[in-house]
Formats: structure tokens, C-alpha cells, sequence
């Protein structure tokens, strides 16, 4: 095993030069998959994720066809490449429940009540992996979902706070998750505040976990100004090059 | 009571529209949380008297009785065909939609009516929550496609295409002397003097679709036809041609 690293500095700062509740440089692009009904890529810094949205379509195999709502179907998946081990492409343990997780943080958003006997299929894929993929990936769906034209509630958007040598930080990579005390992921619906996905792995003391969820909740709101921005560039850039 | 938008703004899903307004809703694209009003899409805001609504730019056709469409035969029974209209769901046409005599099907072969691969121009008669759409092409006009050619948009912006009361489509038929029908599920059927004319209006349709939500658009592609008809030295259309 790997020697654990300094991850706070004398100066604060971590080990990638952030402040405690700074954000990795976002990148965010919609509509990158021409196939797909709706895409989007993501960037938290070194985690690179890309979403293809496919739907509201005909389900195969017909008998998951429920009559009054459509079904949605999520694959959370690492290339095998991701990692710097390769990692098998069959979904693992870890995948299948992500997938799951992924798929409830974001049911909850989409009017899925307006596509009976449908379903609506998304595809997760991480490409390159340094910790926080999970959120990422429901970011990036999210943003493939509005892309798609699916009507829904609200944009999610994921951000991970960690402790990480008695601190808490905001957007943790995979050192800090590493080597940390604690990780908890969040998502959120930003304009309503309601929280879609939590989970939580080692320990924190109940005042550091009210404490991380609010340093969660301005990551998000951080993070929903970038999807917007990454929406509305889709059309902005084409309106720019013929209005002028 | 402010509305926090103005008209034509481009909004994301979850975009706060209006508080406390009496206002009515009438599509699924903007709904009501407590007593505000939001989208649920990507669009463009269309307010009116005592009317918010968002124009969705992206999403699949669902069908309404009525509509007109342009569907591909995609299989067949014995007595009805599988049609695809690029919706969610795959559309019944039966004979007895097609036909005005009796169908043997002991005797006839469906095959020789309408094929796998045909485009056929529909109207929906019938689709709820409950059942798949059926088509009829009984009524006039309604039919196999023989001649002439298909493009496929995104079908949220066939409203474009069409323009306030019909201008765009107008101005699109008189420029390019195309004629030109549309499928309210993205699919338009384009039939012109001759190939290079069905050419401009593709290229004209599309560039519809990709400006759609831009203003002044009328206006831009008439100015690109003419372009597009001069650089092929073929005869533009006189005047200034206010549709």
C-alpha cells in the first residue's frame, strides 16, 4: 500500500493547490453524441464522464412496459481504460449499485408519467476516473436529459465533500478519497433544494456532516451555473454567428 | 406577482418563470410547485394575456388526433401494417383505413398495397395514454409517397418551419417552387421542378431547424434561397415577395 500523503499544506492548501471548499476546473458540453436523442460530456477536474440519453422509446423486452408511466433505465459503467489499472469491462458489484443509485437520484426529476409504456434509457460512461465519478455522472446525465427534450422538474447536480486530515473539502479526488476520513456524496435538485442522492463512507461527527451538507449545497449551486451556461451555449453560439 | 422572464428568453429545465400569477398552463413544458411556475424543458419563453408557455427546442413527436403525418412502413400482419411516425410509439394502419372495398387476404397479398420501405402521408385518428396510434389515408391527398423527396427535422421545430400563420412555408413554396408538405412528426415531403431546386429547399429546411431559435428567420432564409438559386444560375422568383 501506497504512504499515506500530506493532504493539507501549512499554507491550507491541498494537494492539488485548492482551497478547502474550491471546486476542480469544470467543463461542460451538451450534445456531443450525434446517435444519442439527448448527450453530454463532463469534466470534475480529472474525472472525465460522457452520457448518452436514448428515449422516450419502445421498451425491449416488452414485459418491463409499465401502462401509466415510462421506465427509465440507467448504466453507470468505467472504461476500461478509466483507471490506471485496467479495469475489467464487466459490470462489477460496485457498478450495478451505482447504476441503481444513479437512476433514483434522477427519477425523481423526470415527468415520466407524460411517456406511458416507454422507456427512457441512460449511459454512463467514464472515461477517465480520479475520485467523484458517481457525481459527475449524474450531473452529465442530467444535462443529457434536458438535452434530450425530457420534460423534468429540475437539473441534478453532484459534488462530493470529504474530510480529509481533519478538514472538510469540497469535491474530493481520488487521493483525497483514499487516504481521507470520510466521503460523502450528494445530489441535489438546486432550485428547489431538494437532495436526490446521499451517501456517506467513513465517519463524521453530526455537526461535520450538517457542516459538509451545506459546504454540498454550494458546490452544487456552483456546479448548476455551469450546466445552465452549458445548455443554453447549445443554442447561444449558433444565435451569436447569424444575428450579427 | 412579477413574471422573471421575458419573452423569448431561451430556459433550462427547473428555471423559475412566474410567482404567484394567475396564469394558465397548458403544455407539460412549464408546471406549478407551491404558487410559482416553472420549465421543465429546454426552450424558448412564450408569454401571452394570462398565458405562460415554453416553446420546447429538442424532443421526440407525440402524436394528437389530427395531425398529419409522414410515416415509414416498417412491417406488416395480415390485415394492417406497423408504421413508424418517430414517435415513442409504433403506429397501426389497417386496411380498412386504406381500402374502400372489402380486403380478402386470402386473395391479396397487403404487400402489393403498401410495401416495407414506403413513405406513406397519414393523419392519426386515434391514440391515448392506453393504445398505440392508428392512421387512416383514406381522406384526399392522404397516401403512398412515389415522387419527390423526405427530410427529417427535430420534430419541436416543425412550428418553425410552418412560421406565424403559415409565413415561413409560404415564403419557402414561392421561392424555392418547391411543393412542399409537412409532417408534423419532423418529416416534410419536398417535390420540385427539378432536383437542384429540391436541393435549396432541403438546405433551406435545414438551416430552419438549426436557427430555429433565432429571430428574424423569415427574412434570413429568403435572402439564403436567393443565394443558393443564384450560385446554380436558376431563375429567382420577382419582388420583394412580402409573404
Amino acid at each position: 500500500m501506497k504512504e499515506k500523503p500530506k493532504l493539507i499544506d501549512e499554507n491550507g492548501r491541498r494537494i492539488d493547490g485548492r482551497r478547502p471548499d474550491e471546486l476542480r476546473p469544470l467543463r461542460m458540453e451538451v450534445g456531443v453524441l450525434k446517435n444519442a436523442d439527448g448527450s453530454a460530456y463532463v469534466e470534475y477536474g480529472n474525472t472525465k464522464v460522457i452520457v448518452a440519453v436514448y428515449g422516450p422509446r419502445e421498451i425491449h423486452p416488452k414485459h418491463l412496459t409499465l401502462p401509466d408511466r415510462a421506465i427509465i433505465r440507467c448504466r453507470y459503467h468505467m472504461t476500461s481504460f478509466s483507471t490506471t489499472e485496467r479495469k475489467s469491462p464487466a459490470p462489477t458489484r460496485r457498478e450495478i449499485e451505482l447504476s441503481k443509485v444513479i437512476r433514483e437520484a434522477l427519477e425523481g426529476v423526470i415527468f415520466t408519467e407524460l411517456y406511458p409504456r416507454t422507456s427512457i434509457d441512460i449511459f454512463i460512461e467514464v472515461l477517465q476516473a480520479d475520485g467523484g465519478t458517481r457525481t459527475a455522472g449524474i450531473t452529465a446525465a442530467s444535462l443529457a436529459l434536458a438535452d434530450a427534450g425530457i420534460p423534468m422538474k429540475d437539473l441534478v447536480a453532484g459534488v462530493a465533500v470529504g474530510k480529509i486530515d481533519g478538514v472538510l473539502v469540497l469535491d474530493i479526488n481520488e487521493v483525497e478519497d483514499e487516504f481521507g476520513e470520510a466521503d460523502l456524496p450528494v445530489a441535489m435538485m438546486p432550485s428547489f433544494k431538494e437532495i436526490t442522492l446521499l451517501q456517506m463512507n467513513g465517519v463524521l461527527s453530526e455537526d461535520e456532516f450538517w457542516e459538509a451538507l451545506k459546504l454540498a449545497e454550494k458546490g452544487v449551486m456552483e456546479i448548476y451555473k455551469a450546466q445552465k451556461e452549458a445548455l443554453l451555449n447549445k443554442y447561444s453560439r449558433v444565435k451569436v454567428e447569424v444575428e450579427e | 406577482m412579477p413574471i422573471y422572464v421575458q419573452n423569448r428568453e431561451l430556459v433550462t429545465p427547473g428555471t423559475l418563470l412566474a410567482e404567484n400569477e394567475d396564469l394558465r398552463l397548458e403544455t407539460p413544458t412549464v408546471f406549478k410547485h407551491g404558487n410559482k411556475v416553472y420549465s421543465s424543458t429546454i426552450g424558448l419563453v412564450d408569454l401571452s394575456d394570462k398565458r405562460i408557455n415554453v416553446i420546447p427546442l429538442e424532443g421526440k413527436y407525440i402524436p394528437k388526433v389530427g395531425d398529419l403525418v409522414i410515416g415509414l412502413i416498417e412491417d406488416y400482419g395480415l390485415t394492417y401494417w406497423i408504421v413508424d411516425i418517430k414517435a415513442p410509439y409504433k403506429a397501426i394502419l389497417n386496411v380498412g383505413e386504406v381500402l374502400n372495398r372489402p380486403f380478402n387476404p386470402l386473395k391479396e397479398n397487403i404487400k402489393n398495397i403498401y410495401d416495407i420501405g414506403d413513405y406513406v402521408l397519414a393523419k392519426v385518428i386515434a391514440f391515448d395514454r392506453t393504445k398505440d396510434p392508428a392512421l387512416t389515408t383514406k381522406q384526399k391527398g392522404l397516401g403512398k409517397i412515389t415522387k419527390g423527396r423526405i427530410v427529417e427535422i427535430i420534430p419541436s421545430r416543425v412550428p418553425r418551419v410552418i412560421g406565424k400563420k403559415a409565413s415561413m412555408i409560404t415564403m419557402l413554396k414561392t421561392e424555392t417552387k418547391c411543393q412542399i408538405t409537412v409532417g408534423l412528426n419532423g418529416r416534410i415531403w419536398i417535390i420540385g421542378p427539378s432536383p437542384e431546386y429540391e436541393e435549396i429547399a432541403i438546405l433551406a429546411i435545414k438551416k430552419i431547424e438549426n436557427e430555429a431559435h433565432t429571430s428574424g428567420l423569415t427574412d434570413r432564409i429568403r435572402a439564403f434561397i436567393r443565394k443558393e438559386l443564384e450560385k446554380r444560375e436558376l431563375k429567382v422568383v420577382e419582388g420583394e415577395g412580402k409573404a
